[in-house]
């Protein structure tokens, strides 16, 4: 619980097997994933042209990949000319320091911001924190995992791995509500008393950016709590933060994904509100930061760049039978689950080596994605850049080069496989015992005396 | 129609049963089946852990095993989708037509044999586990994911055998958490999604957990072994062979 997922250093499988010590927790973390998931379905099947959003969605985000000068250019001017401010971050470092930057122009200590994974990305919360800029999470699960001092494990459902009783100790503690309260509707009230006195009194509000609109210049958000409309409406500064991806060519386009969008995330046939920001008020200031921290480099990877058609839904989260047992933040990176561990290796091919491997590659992902990435294609590929990298691990190494050529020579691999059944079948313990990973919540296949082979010699050849 | 018969290297070791059978059911439908003697492994564990340029060693084996059959069927739809997928080989041409005529057993005799009846009976209650790389990759089924008409050709094939039960599952094609050398390496998630595969067929009061891809079921059969628990697991074309 108190796991800060950035600063973790261990291997998903080891902060994963840590997860599985609590299995009731597990089942109550996969149930409540997969109800979502299953809510995901009746969404989709109330829409009988399902399948046709979903390719028109991807065919619509694949012309923006190929047109992303001309519609970033495009984007820019018609900002511009509406009266917002537009600032370009080549990294993750300059987009911090611009944020930093539009702060100290305003002169403001405290702000709040709702949800934006790109901030997440970038680490803004702890570099504004470092700066002595106090940065108010304004989303309900995201100040739930502030205030406990983590980040989200989900990028729709930030706080997904608390129970309900747990956030009830939480805001206790912060916010003095009475102990043992953990109903619901009384600790979301809570959460509103204690918001609301920070909407009121902040002057700046961050928030991300779900969709800009090339053709209009205006960024679109879509939040289910009103909190982006509650921050930027209370404030005299907006500052809009997203990655260059977010772009899609015409207004006309935007249904097609707001359909998509709630119903694969949640199964709701639309988020709450879906909020349009085309220019500042009079008096008022807008700042559009455009940031690019990879996303140009991943563009170039040929196998790698509709990874970019991501619109954040989570829906991949949700069905992946590992995310659900493995939690959130056994991913090290602020976008988890499936789609994180094709994004991250990008950012960091030495530090996210091990996430291509959470994946049984059974491919649920790729086909519940609205914009169809192909998802486990990309992890089998993440494996083989890995290697080519040399940043596979050595054991692994080595006894994949000696499988490899143990099963290219038929006879040797015969001789072998009887050795082995027999050395099976006489001394179990050589592979029943605790340095077994298959051994320890499995029994071993039972060996028989004859192979398939052995058994076709004898019988068949005639 | 001649056909080669393909044996991935666990099932040829572990469960030669399973080879039996599904050469028997092919003979008793028409087929001249050969084994091509000279055959290991498709080259998935290898691939599917970073390492592609080591499966060239399968590759060459494949393609020398493989030549010149009509079809060539195999009781695991994980290893047919990864000859269809990844094999590569510098004699373009046969390597082309392996990937074409490879199938998976349930396939081929839905698609290929077009089999509307079956000799088989089999008086009890059985799950069936959707291997995703047959689900997903070869189709053998619709996947829950898509918004589409929905279908299944174990399903179609258990449906012709008689006296067999099919239970409903909770979960119907949910991944069982082998994933190859996932199995080892991501231990605990492996084992827990077994785990949870299992409790589903157990909660529909299932006797016999069935698939078109033994590997699956090997991860099953350890977890239920290990639990004690009654239930059996069997490779689809035993159940077809009659049983």
């Amino acid at each position: 619980m108190s796991v800060h997922p950035n600063k973790a250093s261990q291997p998903h499988a080891e902060l994963a097997q840590q997860f599985n010590k609590d299995e009731d927790r597990v089942n109550w973390h996969d149930e409540t994933l997969w109800w979502i998931r299953q809510k995901r379905d009746k969404a989709a099947w109330s829409v009988p042209e399902w399948e046709w959003l979903r390719q028109t969605a991807s065919d619509i985000k694949a012309h923006v990949l190929s047109n992303m000068h001309d519609l970033l250019t495009q984007f820019e001017a018609q900002a511009l000319a509406n009266g917002a401010s537009v600032h370009w971050a080549a990294d993750a470092a300059e987009h911090n320091a611009i944020v930093h930057r539009i702060l100290q122009e305003n002169k403001v200590q405290q702000i709040v911001k709702s949800k934006s994974m790109l901030t997440e990305e970038c680490g803004l919360n702890e570099y504004l924190h470092e700066h002595g800029i106090d940065v108010v999470d304004t989303d309900l699960g995201e100040r739930i995992v502030q205030l406990a001092g983590e980040t989200p494990s989900h990028i729709v459902l930030p706080c997904i791995h608390w129970k309900k009783e747990e956030i009830g100790e939480l805001f206790h503690q912060h916010l003095h509500t009475p102990k043992g309260n953990a109903d619901p509707q009384y600790l979301t009230g809570a959460a509103r008393i204690h918001l609301r006195e920070k909407f009121l009194t902040r002057n700046v509000a961050i928030t991300g950016v779900n969709f800009a609109i090339a053709e209009t210049g205006e960024v679109v958000v879509c939040t289910n709590e009103g909190n982006a409309d509650m921050g930027t409406h209370l404030a005299d500064v907006h500052i809009a933060c997203m990655g260059i991806e977010k772009l899609i060519p015409q207004r006309q386009h935007l249904g097609v994904f707001t359909r998509l969008l709630a119903r694969s995330a949640t199964g709701q046939p639309i988020t709450t509100y879906t909020s349009h920001f085309r220019k500042p008020a009079p008096g008022r200031q807008l700042h559009i930061v455009l940031v690019d921290n990879g996303r140009s480099r991943q563009l170039g990877r040929e196998a790698f760049r509709n990874s970019l058609k991501c619109i954040r839904c989570g829906a991949c989260m949700n069905t992946c039978p590992v995310y659900r047992r493995s939690g959130g933040h056994s991913y090290k990176y602020a976008i988890s689950g499936p789609i994180g561990s094709i994004l991250a290796p990008n950012l960091d091919m030495r530090k996210h080596a091990d996430l291509p491997f959470a994946s049984t590659l059974c491919g649920s992902c790729t086909n519940v994605c609205p914009v169809k990435i192909d998802i486990h294609e990309q992890l089998y590929q993440w494996r083989q850049e890995l290697y080519k990298e040399g940043l596979a691990p050595k054991g692994k190494a080595v006894s994949m080069k000696m499988a490899g050529w143990l099963l290219g020579k038929p006879a040797l691999y015969r001789l072998a496989g009887k050795a082995a059944r027999t050395v099976l079948r006489l001394s179990p313990f050589v592979v029943k015992n605790s340095l077994n990973p298959w051994y320890k919540q499995r029994e071993m296949p039972a060996p028989p005396k004859q192979s398939f082979s052995e058994w076709y010699a004898k019988n068949k050849k005639a | 129609m001649r056909v080669a018969l393909f044996v991935p290297c666990y099932v040829d070791q572990f469960y030669p049963q399973v080879a039996i059978a599904t050469m028997q059911v092919l003979e008793k439908l028409g087929c001249t089946v050969e084994f091509p003697p000279n055959q290991t492994c498709c080259g998935q564990p290898m691939a599917n852990s970073g390492f592609e340029d080591q499966q060239a060693g399968c590759n060459r084996v494949i393609v020398d095993a493989f030549r010149g059959y009509d079809y060539i069927v195999g009781p695991s739809g994980s290893c047919v989708l990864h000859i269809k997928q990844h094999l590569n080989h510098e004699d373009e041409t046969t390597a082309a037509q392996i990937r074409s005529r490879v199938y998976e057993f349930t396939e081929f005799l839905t698609d290929v044999l077009k089999v509307k009846t079956i000799d088989a009976r089999f008086p009890h209650r059985v799950g069936l586990h959707q291997s995703c790389h047959g689900q997903r990759g070869l189709h053998l089924s619709q996947m829950s994911e898509l918004v589409a008409e929905p279908f299944s050709k174990p399903e179609q094939l258990l449906h012709m055998v008689e006296g067999l039960q099919l239970a409903r599952l909770d979960r119907k094609d949910e991944c069982c958490g082998f994933g190859g050398t996932f199995c080892v390496f991501e231990e605990s998630v492996s084992a827990k999604m077994g785990k949870d595969r299992v409790a589903d067929h157990e909660r529909q009061g299932v006797e016999v957990i069935t698939g078109a891809d033994m590997s699956c079921l090997m991860h099953l059969e350890g977890i239920l072994k290990r639990q004690q628990s009654p239930i059996k697991v069997m490779h689809i074309a035993e159940i077809l062979n009659g049983a």
